[in-house]
């Protein structure tokens, strides 16, 4: 019979449709709200989701997950009187290894020695140019850059940022990616305690 | 089916005295064949030996040498390991190549590109204009001696950025330094941005002659695109028409172009990594894939067990994703607007939602590296590759069957209307689902083997009649195949190290050359890499499956309708990231 598959086909679509009304009520009365609630968009982005699918950006946001990467930071400790400890030793494996170039380093000297000093004078990224690879964060040796889950940066100018912008504490960073943290944080003990081990050893 | 077995030896030193050598540097492999004996060897590769398939012609400057090299890669559609032939020319201008168009048409555009990206003249190709840069534009861009503006340095990274990097923005230095050309001739005022008349000429040669006797009709050339919807990006395609009636065609491209050969090759090797996501922006765990493997047959490293099979993984979550998009567009192109293509996006997304949870990122993954992968799949995004694989999926496929392929509407519109046969196929060096649509069973997961494929039970999707209906099914039947694919993954991945190698963000590379290729979801995606031990690739050649399958779209089409030209270039399934570079 012609006509046969196209019913066929929208069987599929009303059965689509009528989800959507179904999964509003059960949700109901379940007395649990789908829309606007954490469990909402997580269970709409599940393999369970049925009927209406789309997340109403800006008035919800999707969940990112630990890993998401958007633009770099510099992470700093929270020393003793609010002091800002950079981790930053301004090596420049991050400006070496970035794709499009886009980070900027300068370094501080010492004004009597002319020795390099482990800190960077000023550390620049242009947003408009990184292009979230991810690369800084996942070769810089001492944890100090890292990448950042905000991702609604759009402004009317260029976004050059510079040291003061970039810096954010790692009590943030601890945030969203507390795995991470929680792991970095476990190696970076071991490895005081093997240092303090070998120099107690050598004094020995 | 089984692997094909390789038998016989080629061996052309012995079949052509005196024409052909074999290539003696180290790392290099295959046979350098006189420019003047060409298409005489060429002919003998194709009919004697049996390489039907012509997959990459590759042009590169050897500066410091003087010479200009044209390597060709040729394969044989029933299997096995390829044949290497390459011609070395003096590098003095006009540098000039015979044209082996005759032999394989496949080489169509890939000749133009290395006419306009190197300035390689073939002589004999019936069309040679620029294809990716436009008409009048004065240069080669990748020749060694050629800078682009803003030009800093040959290689990143770059001295300004470390240590004493001030901000500095690439418009406030002169963009007219001494790096911008002009032709010796150019006049600002008489400038024409575009001359076309090389298009509207080559047009000309396929116009059909009124028969005699018949109604006289007119000919009209319409401009589809830049901007047309059903382009599928910034693609242009001329068409002479008589009624509806489609007689002559050519595709302009280039609109996306921005050289990513040339920016591959001020790369580090690891560098380039990231700016291969952005070539078939929807597959880009299939680039990346596609490029280490390239590098590491170049390194000579083994990839961690564990590695591999995340690798397969992702690949084959990439193919289910690509082909469901596929779908979904091919029925926007047909006009049945956004309710199937807002299906296939609600799965893509969820497959999207797993890149992302693993490598940080939805589109740009960015997620492998040589020896392995960046990060170890999280144990909850393992449970939900489960849940989708082996429960949503499956059952998601099944239902787009039943909404969409008896609709009887769909059937009229895809049944019976030819895309290619076989033999036009391979000719024009087609690749991927539109190949195996017409009948040959060339998939390289089987038929050269790459990564750890030998290892799994599946069967290569094949159908028979070549028209639109077999193009359009296919894609289920991939996706069911991959499906299998991924089922026996999840079962047999080891627990383990996710990388052979020690992470390092400069990789040392042994001078050498290497053609790696990989299945992608829309055909035969390559890279040549060239090494001469420095940190960054000497030559970076990319293969896409999108730019060789377009070469048939003129073959394809004329003489069908243009209502059916939109879902024809639709069935070859472009992506403009990857097809302009």
């Amino acid at each position: 019979m012609y006509g046969k598959g196209i019913l066929k086909g929208l069987s599929v679509t009303w059965k689509r449709f009528w989800d959507t009304y179904t999964e509003d009520i059960s949700w109901m009365l379940r007395g649990k709200k789908r829309y606007n609630t954490e469990e909402g968009i997580r269970h709409r982005s599940s393999k369970d989701t049925k009927g209406i699918f789309t997340v109403q950006y800006p008035e919800e946001q999707l969940i990112v997950p630990e890993e998401f990467r958007y633009v770099p930071f510099l992470v700093y400790d929270e020393g003793a009187d609010g002091k800002k400890e950079i981790r930053c030793t301004s090596c420049g494996i991050c400006s070496k290894v970035c794709p499009p170039q886009c980070i900027w380093i300068v370094r501080t000297n010492d004004p009597s020695t002319g020795r390099p000093v482990p800190v960077p004078t000023n550390f620049y990224v242009d947003m408009d140019i990184c292009m979230n690879c991810g690369f800084c964060a996942e070769y810089c040796p001492f944890d100090a850059i890292k990448m950042d889950h905000d991702f609604d940066i759009a402004s009317y100018d260029r976004n050059v940022y510079n040291l003061d912008k970039l810096l954010k504490p790692a009590k943030y960073y601890a945030e969203i990616r507390p795995e991470n943290y929680t792991r970095e944080e476990e190696a970076r003990k071991a490895k005081e305690a093997a240092k303090a081990a070998k120099a107690e050893a050598a004094a020995a | 089916m089984a692997t094909p077995v390789q038998t016989q030896t080629v061996d052309l030193v012995a079949r052509f005295p005196g024409m052909v050598t074999a290539d003696a540097r180290p790392g290099y492999t295959g046979f350098i064949v006189n420019k003047e004996n060409l298409v005489e060897v060429a002919t003998a590769i194709r009919d004697e030996f049996g390489f039907d398939l012509l997959t990459a012609v590759t042009g590169v400057d050897y500066l410091a040498e003087n010479k200009m090299e044209v390597v060709y890669h040729a394969y044989k559609t029933t299997g096995g390991p390829g044949l290497v032939f390459r011609v070395q020319v003096e590098r003095v201008d006009p540098v000039e190549v015979p044209s082996l168009i005759n032999i394989w048409p496949g080489v169509d555009f890939q000749e133009r590109e290395a006419w306009d990206l190197l300035g390689i003249k073939f002589t004999g190709h019936p069309d040679l204009r620029r294809i990716l840069m436009w008409e009048g534009y004065e240069g080669h861009p990748l020749r060694k001696d050629w800078k682009e503006p803003f030009f800093e340095e040959e290689a990143k990274p770059f001295k300004s950025r470390w240590p004493d990097g001030q901000h500095t923005f690439a418009e406030n230095k002169n963009p007219f330094r001494d790096n911008l050309k002009f032709p010796a001739d150019f006049d600002p005022e008489k400038f024409e941005v575009v001359n076309e008349d090389g298009l509207y000429a080559s047009l000309e040669r396929h116009t059909m002659k009124n028969e005699e006797g018949s109604l006289n009709t007119d000919h009209i050339v319409v401009n589809m695109g830049p901007h047309h919807p059903s382009t599928h990006g910034v693609l242009r395609v001329a068409v002479t028409l008589d009624g509806e009636t489609i007689i002559g065609l050519k595709p302009v491209m280039g609109y996306l172009h921005r050289n990513h050969d040339k920016i591959g090759e001020r790369n580090t090797y690891l560098q380039v990594i990231p700016y291969t996501d952005r070539l078939d922006y929807f597959n880009s765990m299939s680039n990346n894939f596609g490029y280490v493997t390239t590098v590491e047959k170049l390194m000579k490293i083994q990839v961690a067990e564990r590695a591999e099979y995340i690798r397969v993984i992702m690949a084959e979550l990439s193919r289910i994703q690509n082909h469901l998009i596929f779908i979904g567009m091919l029925m926007n192109d047909l006009g049945t607007m956004y309710t199937p293509s807002l299906y296939a996006f609600e799965e893509r997304e969820l497959v999207l939602d797993i890149f992302e949870a693993v490598s940080g990122a939805r589109m740009m993954c960015n997620y492998f590296r040589f020896g392995g992968v960046v990060r170890d799949i999280p144990d909850y995004v393992m449970q939900k590759i489960k849940d989708l694989v082996l429960e949503r999926l499956p059952a998601k496929t099944d239902e787009m069957e039943r909404f969409l392929n008896e609709n009887e509407i769909l059937v009229a519109r895809l049944k019976g209307i030819h895309v290619l046969n076989a033999e036009d196929a391979i000719k024009y060096s087609v690749t991927g689902p539109v190949l195996r649509a017409t009948g040959v069973p060339y998939d390289l997961r089987r038929a050269d083997p790459y990564s750890i494929y030998d290892r799994f039970d599946f069967d290569v999707a094949v159908r028979q009649n070549g028209d639109m209906m077999d193009n359009y099914l296919i894609r289920f039947d991939e996706i069911r195949q991959s499906l299998r694919i991924l089922e026996q993954a999840l079962k047999q991945i080891p627990q383990g190290p996710i990388n052979s190698q020690k992470p390092q963000y400069q990789v040392r590379v042994p001078a050498g050359e290497a053609y790696g290729r990989i299945e992608s979801p829309k055909g035969e995606l390559a890279f040549y890499v060239v090494s001469n031990g420095k940190p960054n690739p000497y030559r970076y050649h990319v293969r896409p499956a999108s730019f060789v399958n377009l070469t048939a779209v003129e073959s394809m089409c004329i003489g069908s309708k243009i209502a059916d030209f939109v879902a024809l270039l639709a069935m070859l399934d472009i992506v403009m990231g990857e097809l302009d570079r």
